[in-house]
């Protein structure tokens, strides 16, 4: 005899319970610190950072921790505890160009102000699994050089000097930059509002829109500008004060991606630009978010939509990727009174379906003897 | 870190819901439009009922008992979950008995129970276009809704009688309300259409992910969209629940064995059991009730108006212990 499923919330709680358990694993091997992970697995704090839109290195090692190493789990939580803060302000733009740079290349040009700086990156390390490191093998300390007093301008600002590349968009006056954590987003979209999504977008999903691009996928033939990284400082405006209040210094991914571009009948032969800013330290999320940004401008450089990175309302309907795991995860919800109604109609459409082939049948077998 | 994390009265802070609450209001001025809303990362993933759940906070007071439902039940996870979360941020009084809750927040089906002056019933969306199988961007949709262009969805019903010699839609059925907007009434099945239509409750929608509010004000026509000569029906069932022996409601099929045995019983679980318990003298009408109801294969566009109880539920009314 049926019983009806009863105890669901004791089921839920002993799942949890499993859940906290499978996640300590083996007791005799030591927990897991939160500073282990800001200072050993540091990326993955980032791209949680990142993705999670708050900068806070501490709670995303807490996230990643409470997700057993599960990013989109971990970039979750930190999304539904963001949510929860006020707002009590907004800075004013940072300015990339005077970070304190740890890592800054160009692919455009051999040298330049401020010089390539290759800083901490695995380029050029070949990819060989290190028996070492799984020893606890003791690990030099870095080389250092002093801090040279040289600016280090943006490359963007080095090519803008002969007009052949176009110059940092410009808003409106009275321009208030959008917020999409305040505001529904709306198709079609203003620039800043685009970027702030795909700055939190799926690193997996803009990864593969702009490798689309570059396979012909509305191609764009890109150049790395630049890409650098480090610290900028943060400043707030305070209604009281005649100068801007430091908050302190965030840690950022900055990509100006440079693309060649014929013309059109709105803007004349130039080079146009992508560009990528992400939390923490992420080239591949910057530069992916760079060759997006840039395929999206189709509309407004007046470049035919041809492709899926192109097309404003896919991409950013669908980066999102706290929205795409719950949707895609919520089809192990029950359905069954849905489902119960497919079947009716199914098991209708089946009987008559049945009853034609038998008549047909009939039919044929009718005319056979008669013939 | 150390800080204890403390969360407002029903966990979204006040600023946000009054934007929710404006977007509600909004939506019961215009019925059947899509507002769209501000709607934040909730505690449980998108797609769970973020949007039922943010206008449920918005709207629940202390004084509220709350009801939650999953596919016509209050015992199935994701409404244990989410009957758990208001009662651990909003402390509020939980009911699985339809009449006593002055809040109901459902996930694909609406009671059995008529509903009545003074409740509230909200409904988790996962889609809120129903035009967005037909025109996948947002942008074309909203003009359609702007014009009134709803001729799509008039040929996808046609098409389907031509192929299928039947409307192939059984949930999620597009009804038209107060003569103007062509709306998706969730995907509840099409059985419970009728039910919306003049119901006395205030139904709203949230639909977390896509960002949407919209809301059918009591007294409201729904009208489920159909051709003259291809009048809209209901399901029907060859028959009764097999535990408490009720005609004209949504069964569940529910599979006892690998030789294809099954039987039907009631979807709305707080019905079946009510049923069960008083089987001789049902408080509210005999076996054949249930708004959605309708016999067989009968004209049903003229859709029955659910009856007014009497004395519709007090806030507090049938409060429980905690």
């Amino acid at each position: 005899m049926y019983v009806a499923v009863k105890g669901g919330e004791a089921a839920i709680a002993n799942a949890h319970r499993l859940l906290a358990d499978r996640r300590r694993g083996d007791r005799s091997v030591p927990a897991l610190r939160l500073n282990q992970i800001v200072e050993q697995l540091a990326l993955g704090v980032d791209r949680v950072m990142s993705e999670g839109s708050l900068y806070d290195r501490e709670l995303a090692a807490l996230a990643v921790v409470q997700a057993r190493g599960d990013m989109i789990e971990a970039i979750f939580l930190v999304r539904a505890y963001r949510t929860t803060l006020p707002r009590f302000g907004y800075t004013n733009p940072v300015d990339t160009g005077a970070m304190q740079v740890e890592r800054r290349i160009s692919a455009t040009y051999k040298d330049l102000p401020g010089g390539q700086v290759l800083g901490p990156t695995f380029d050029y390390t070949h990819r060989l699994l290190d028996p070492e490191l799984a020893a606890g093998a003791e690990v030099e300390a870095p080389a250092q050089r002093p801090v040279e007093a040289e600016a280090m301008p943006r490359v963007s600002a080095i090519l803008a000097h002969e007009g052949l590349i176009e110059a940092d968009g410009e808003m409106p006056l009275d321009h208030v930059p959008g917020d999409i954590t305040r505001e529904p987003l709306q198709f079609p979209m203003a620039r800043d509002i685009r970027l702030q999504a795909l700055s939190r977008g799926d690193e997996g999903f803009l990864l593969a829109l702009g490798y689309s691009t570059q396979r012909g996928y509305a191609r764009n033939h890109p150049f790395v500008g630049e890409v650098r990284i480090g610290e900028v400082e943060l400043e707030l405006d305070v209604p009281e004060l005649p100068f801007p209040v430091p908050l302190g210094s965030i840690r950022v991914t900055e990509c100006q991606m440079v693309n060649q571009f014929k013309g059109s009948a709105k803007a004349p032969p130039q080079f146009t630009r992508g560009y990528g800013l992400v939390f923490g330290q992420s080239e591949r999320k910057a530069m992916a978010m760079a060759l997006c940004d840039r395929a999206l401008r189709a509309g407004e450089l007046g470049e035919d939509v041809v492709a899926a990175a192109q097309d404003e309302e896919f991409v950013i309907s669908h980066s999102d990727n706290v929205q795409a795991t719950g949707f895609v995860e919520h089809l192990k919800l029950p359905h069954y009174v849905d489902f119960q109604a497919e079947l009716g109609l199914v098991r209708r459409m089946r009987a008559e379906y049945e009853a034609r082939q038998n008549e047909d049948k009939a039919a044929e077998e009718k005319r056979e003897a008669a013939e | 870190m150390t800080d204890i994390a403390t969360y407002n009265f029903a966990y979204l802070d006040e600023q946000t819901k009054r934007m929710i609450r404006r977007a509600i209001l909004k939506g019961i001025a215009i019925p059947g439009y899509q507002v769209p809303f501000a709607s934040r990362e909730m505690p449980m993933p998108y797609g769970w009922g973020t949007g039922g759940v943010q206008v449920t906070a918005s709207i629940i007071g202390p004084d509220d008992v709350l009801k939650v439902i999953d596919q016509g039940a209050d015992d199935t996870t994701n409404a244990v979950s989410i009957r758990a979360f208001f009662k651990k941020v909003a402390r509020v009084a939980v009911t699985t008995e339809t009449a006593t809750a002055t809040i109901i927040q459902t996930r694909h089906r609406i009671p059995e129970h008529p509903l009545t002056a003074g409740q509230v019933l909200v409904f988790q969306v996962p889609i809120p276009e129903p035009l967005r199988f037909l025109e996948p961007r947002e942008t074309e949709t909203r003009k359609m809704h702007a014009l009134e262009e709803y001729g799509l969805m008039h040929v996808k019903l046609y098409e389907d009688i031509a192929k299928h010699g039947r409307i192939a839609t059984t949930y999620a059925y597009p009804v038209k309300i107060e003569g103007r907007y062509v709306m998706d009434p969730s995907p509840t099945p099409k059985f419970d259409n009728p039910k919306m239509h003049r119901s006395p409750a205030l139904q709203l929608f949230g639909a977390g992910r896509e960002k949407r509010i919209y809301a059918v004000p009591p007294f409201t026509d729904v009208v489920s969209l159909d051709f003259e000569d291809h009048p809209f029906e209901v399901q029907t069932f060859d028959q009764p629940c097999a535990l408490c022996g009720a005609e004209n409601v949504y069964l569940d099929e529910v599979i006892l064995d690998d030789h294809g045995g099954h039987m039907f019983v009631c979807s709305d679980t707080d019905h079946c059991e009510k049923r069960r318990e008083a089987p001789t003298s049902p408080s509210w009408g005999g076996r054949a009730e249930g708004a959605g109801g309708g016999n067989g294969q009968s004209s049903l566009s003229s859709t029955p108006t659910p009856a007014l109880r009497a004395d519709p539920p007090h806030k507090g009314e049938g409060k429980e212990a905690e």
